[in-house]
């Protein structure tokens, strides 16, 4: 039975429909007469209370509301890799199609392009036994992706009782049946709410690479991990999630406008296509979904925005490729939660902010991970997790900020005074942390250097011993110190430009490889290790200070391309000189 | 705003605040048009916030003072609030709900509105990057303005904010093109002598023919500031995309126009967010400000600029922090810099604009101006440290370089930042300031900058 119902109460996002007996929790509707799409979050006797996810203006009490007996879904198949969606993965370019520049309302359309031939290639045969997640055959959807075509997790698999064989079909034909005879088409779809199932689940021990210094060498996080990046207007989380969608080292990247700018999800739109992934030089947009509800859209959407993509997400992950999802921002979904709690007159707790908050938060970490996927051939695949949090006033204390920390590990802690200074990514080194640190080592001993830890330790023991020293240089002026601790002051100026800053607007500094940030590390560390010599051996700390070395040293990381790496080793050998020379001018006078 | 036809009810329950309430309503729907009619004939209009149950909750924009529960009645217009739009409106005055008071007749409609627009499709919008002259040192080098951005002034009371905005809308171009513009004035809650500050000096420069005015006073009714923004973006959006104009909006106070909503958050007994505003105020506030922006395939802009001052000049209240949250950049003026009488008072550390990126460069303006205005912004950042540390220890125990920074602070402040209300400064001498400011630093303090850019911009003083 279908729900047939009527409004009684409109407010806002909020409508209220009674001769609802029928109606589901999370069932979508369709509202009024311009058919809005809706869903049901509440249900009250034959009352529903129903979130709509488009402008409920002009909606009249009296006007129908009618179920759809599914809850929301989202269509899984070939054809989602450069699309850019709304919120429930309407193609922003069918909307544009259908009503111009601006969003109307009541629009329905297919999230992709159903009459699209691929060319299938088929991975098992007629006999063969499959099981849910089983991967039957795969097609090409973008240069990037090969797209596998997997027996839906709801599926009852069995023996296979009919395959086609290879060649072009599009999205509709039924590609193979089993002995249980429900067909397997190209695509199926799946309820954004329900975590998409897997075999099991693993450690995360590889890092995630994103060619930001700060991070993969200061605060990595891993594959299937989780990290959250807070930080008040202006201190430049949305530059630094553009960074990561950009250059981390995945096959697919999910991007999602939670209530952001609309400018914003047009500068990818713009940048993505022409912008080329430094490890298979094709256009990154052949490897990026973007989820965009920009603020000024409706709210209830935003919400959804959410699932939809982590949805995508898990979609992809489950045929064994490492995807990274971007959600910028989290706050903004956490706000219209908090409104349409408010609308549903619930008790609020912090700030008005429902209860249900934070487990909501974990709910949507926990998705995070890297697994072995159901079905065969054996394979594994992550899912890792990214948030933006926009704590109003920039105070870290409040609820969206906190209960996020409790379910992330990895965290980036924005900071406006660095930004006011234009240090960029303005990421606090004293505030951030990294729980994968210990798990990730390994990796970078097998693939960089061994020397790796030492070296990250040894810079990040300057940056702490600077933060000390740094309070009694308030108090009483720098010259109270010794030269050794003014070295260090110094070394740590020298890391900040040097390493922490890096400028994402620059060609060659926009990405930097982990051999390029071991070296430049190296060479820091090494200046510093030569500096404490030297004045050990009696040089004067203005001489160190005027070296014309140090000026090369902090341009390294513009200067110098991921090609001529060499020249940094040259660089060792040039401290090497200088620090020779500066102590020869001494003997000599 | 017109209205015609409709249903007529007489019964009104209650009258809260800025609400009225209205009994035993039918077909009446979200949003709907209200006109309210007093005993004495009056009219007041207003807008159904909350229908259901046979009751309407209606939001009075002229307020409801006067009003009595028996002998009001209300009409429900069967349709939106629209904006009548055409040609016409260029050079007239309205008041804050879209109705001429400049004693003229009323513009003959080319077509009507909705107030609350539509939200622009992302994919469908084109990325801003052309760069607006100001004239304005500050904002062309360090702030720079783009076509179609977002750019908010955040001030405090008593700050030039007013005078700095008329400047940029007398100067504003764009180099090299003859683009029709035109200039959307809404005064939101402010008092009448900052309205006719702005008008005079529109007057002045010949502007004001191509200028719209929407005036609400500081005595204007409170509510009507809900509406005030909306009917000057409907109209700068006609302006933009049916006429092909580029548009600059001036919205000014819109803390002004938070308070009116609050007031209203606080009739309808919502649970409140902070200070008391309503939990959605970042979504309504974006509403206003996303409105911002250019569309593919049409020919116009619509350039935001709004002006708020900040509650005890704190940047965290809601007001200034949301509306960070939503625009592209911010102008933050400083009390200290605004005290020595220095103008415009323009604290560039706290300031920003995010798509300048975009709109600068070589073809644009030139190809060092973001890495010299990086390698300004860190000095006057480091000048900064250094004033804080002279302040300590005395200027004797600076070292060297440091007192460099010292002058290098100065000379941005007094040659750099300071100019006067009718310089308009090109893009040329602004960048020739910057290296100016920077030349009195030793060479292999610019880290910022690449060295072809030293070896032709650098005149060591």
């Amino acid at each position: 039975m279908v729900a047939k119902g009527r409004i009684v109460w409109v407010s806002g996002p909020a409508v209220k429909a009674d001769g609802m007996s029928d109606a589901k929790m999370y069932e979508t509707v369709s509202v009024g007469d311009a058919k809005l799409i809706g869903e049901v979050i509440r249900l009250t006797g034959d009352v529903a209370f129903i979130q709509v996810y488009e402008s409920t203006s002009g909606l009249k009490p009296g006007e129908p509301v009618v179920g759809t007996g599914n809850p929301l879904s989202v269509l899984l198949g070939p054809g989602i890799i450069g699309q850019i969606y709304d919120g429930i993965q309407r193609p922003l370019k069918d909307l544009a199609a259908k009503s111009g520049s601006f969003i109307g309302r009541g629009i329905t359309t297919t999230p992709v392009d159903m009459t699209k031939k691929y060319k299938f290639k088929p991975l098992v045969k007629t006999g063969d036994e499959v099981k849910p997640g089983t991967i039957i055959g795969t097609v090409k959807e973008t240069d990037l992706i090969d797209h596998s075509i997997m027996v839906p997790p709801d599926h009852p698999g069995g023996k296979i009782t009919k395959i086609v064989g290879e060649g072009e079909y599009d999205l509709e034909t039924e590609l193979a049946t089993t002995d249980s005879k429900v067909p397997i088409k190209m695509y199926h779809y799946w309820p954004v709410r329900k975590p998409r199932p897997y075999k099991s689940r693993y450690d995360p021990t590889v890092p995630l690479l994103t060619g930001q210094r700060v991070i993969d060498t200061f605060f990595p996080i891993a594959k299937g991990g989780t990290g959250s990046i807070p930080g008040a207007f202006g201190t430049g989380k949305t530059v630094t999630l553009h960074q990561i969608a950009k250059w981390a080292d995945s096959q697919v990247v999910v991007y999602i406008g939670c209530g952001e700018r609309g400018n914003e999800m047009t500068e990818v739109l713009v940048e993505f296509p022409h912008l080329k992934d430094p490890r298979t030089d094709k256009p990154l947009m052949d490897r990026t979904v973007l989820v965009a509800n920009t603020s000024n859209m409706p709210v209830a959407a935003r919400e959804a925005s959410i699932y939809t993509g982590v949805t995508i997400a898990e979609y992809y992950r489950d045929m064994g490729k490492d995807v990274v999802l971007v959600a910028d921002s989290t706050s903004r979904w956490a706000e219209a939660l908090r409104e349409m709690s408010g609308r549903l007159e619930e008790m609020p707790a912090e700030e008005g902010y429902p209860s249900y908050l934070a487990s909501r938060l974990a709910e949507f970490y926990e998705r995070a991970g890297r697994v072995r996927a159901q079905g065969s051939p054996d394979r594994d695949g992550s899912v890792t997790l990214i948030g933006a949090v926009s704590p109003s006033g920039g105070d870290f204390t409040e609820p969206v900020t906190t209960h996020t920390m409790r379910f992330i590990k990895t965290f980036w802690a924005l900071d406006a005074k660095l930004a006011y200074s234009r240090h960029y990514p303005s990421i606090n080194w004293m505030n951030s942390y990294s729980g994968y640190l210990a798990d990730i080592g390994k990796w970078w001993r097998e693939n960089v250097s061994k020397e790796w830890f030492e070296a990250r330790r040894e810079a990040y023991g300057i940056l702490q011993r600077e933060d000390t020293l740094k309070e009694i240089v308030r108090l009483l002026g720098p010259e109270a110190l010794p030269d050794e601790e003014k070295l260090i002051l110094e070394v740590a100026r020298m890391i900040k430009i040097g390493i922490l800053q890096q400028n994402s607007f620059d060609e060659v500094d926009t990405y930097c490889s982990p051999q390029k940030q071991f070296k430049l590390l190296t060479l820091l560390v090494d200046f510093y290790k030569r500096g404490q010599a030297a004045l050990k051996d009696g040089t004067s700390l203005a001489d160190i200070r005027a070296m014309p070395l140090i000026a090369t040293l902090l341009k390294a990381r513009m200067e110098v391309k991921e090609t001529e790496l060499a020249k940094l080793d040259q660089l060792e050998t040039t401290i090497d000189q200088e620090f020779k020379k500066i102590a020869g001018v001494k003997i000599e006078a | 705003m017109s209205a015609q036809g409709g249903v007529q009810y007489s019964k009104i329950a209650e009258i809260k605040g800025p609400l009225v309430i209205v009994d035993g309503v039918e077909s009446v729907s979200f949003d709907e048009l209200v006109e309210i009619q007093t005993k004495d004939g009056q009219k007041r209009l207003g807008k159904v916030l909350e229908v259901g149950g046979g009751k309407a909750i209606v939001q009075v924009f002229e307020g409801t003072t006067g009003l009595s529960v028996s002998g009001t009645s209300a009409k429900f217009v069967g349709k939106l609030m629209e904006m009548p739009v055409s040609e016409q409106v260029l050079g007239r005055v309205f008041d804050g709900l879209g109705r001429p008071i400049d004693g003229l007749p009323d513009p003959i409609a080319e077509k009507f509105l909705d107030i609350n627009g539509a939200p622009m499709n992302p994919e469908q919008r084109e990325y801003p990057r052309d760069f607006i002259q100001t004239g304005v040192s500050v904002i062309d080098g360090m702030l720079t303005l783009v076509r179609g951005q977002k750019l908010p002034i955040f001030s405090g009371s008593g700050m030039s904010h007013n005078i700095l905005a008329a400047q940029i809308a007398r100067q504003a171009t764009v180099v090299g093109t003859t683009d029709e513009f035109a200039v959307v004035f809404a005064a939101i809650g402010v008092q009448y002598s900052e309205a006719e500050y702005f008008r005079r000096s529109l007057e002045e420069s010949g502007a004001l023919k191509r200028s719209i005015l929407f005036l609400n006073l500081a005595d204007d009714p409170a509510i009507e500031r809900i509406i005030t923004p909306r009917v000057a973006l409907t109209v700068a959006e006609y302006l933009a995309y049916d006429l092909g104009m580029h548009v600059l909006v001036i919205l000014t106070d819109m803390t002004n126009y938070a308070e009116a909503l609050r007031e209203i958050s606080a009739a309808r007994e919502e649970v409140p967010g902070r200070k008391g505003y309503p939990g959605y105020l970042y979504t309504d506030l974006s509403t206003i400000y996303e409105r911002a922006g250019r569309l593919r395939g049409k020919k116009g802009s619509v350039t935001q600029m709004p002006i708020l001052t900040m509650p005890s000049d704190d940047i965290t209240h809601p007001i200034p922090d949301l509306t960070g949250y939503i625009t592209e950049g911010q102008i933050v003026l400083g009390r200290d810099l605004f005290r020595q009488g220095i103008y415009p008072p323009v604290n560039i550390l706290m300031s920003l604009s995010r798509i300048m990126k975009d709109g600068i460069g070589e073809g644009r303006t030139r190809a060092d101006h973001q890495e010299i205005s990086n390698q300004n912004y860190d000095a006057y950042s480091r000048a900064q440290e250094v004033r804080a540390l002279a302040g300590i220890v005395g200027k004797a125990g600076l070292t060297g370089v440091d007192l460099k920074y010292l002058g290098e602070g100065d000379s941005f402040e007094k040659e750099f930042l300071s100019q006067d209300l009718d310089e308009n400064r090109t893009i040329e001498e602004t960048l020739g300031l910057q290296w100016q400011v920077v030349s009195l630093l030793p060479k292999n303090e610019l880290t910022k900058v690449k060295d072809k850019y030293i070896d032709q911009y650098y005149k060591e003083r």
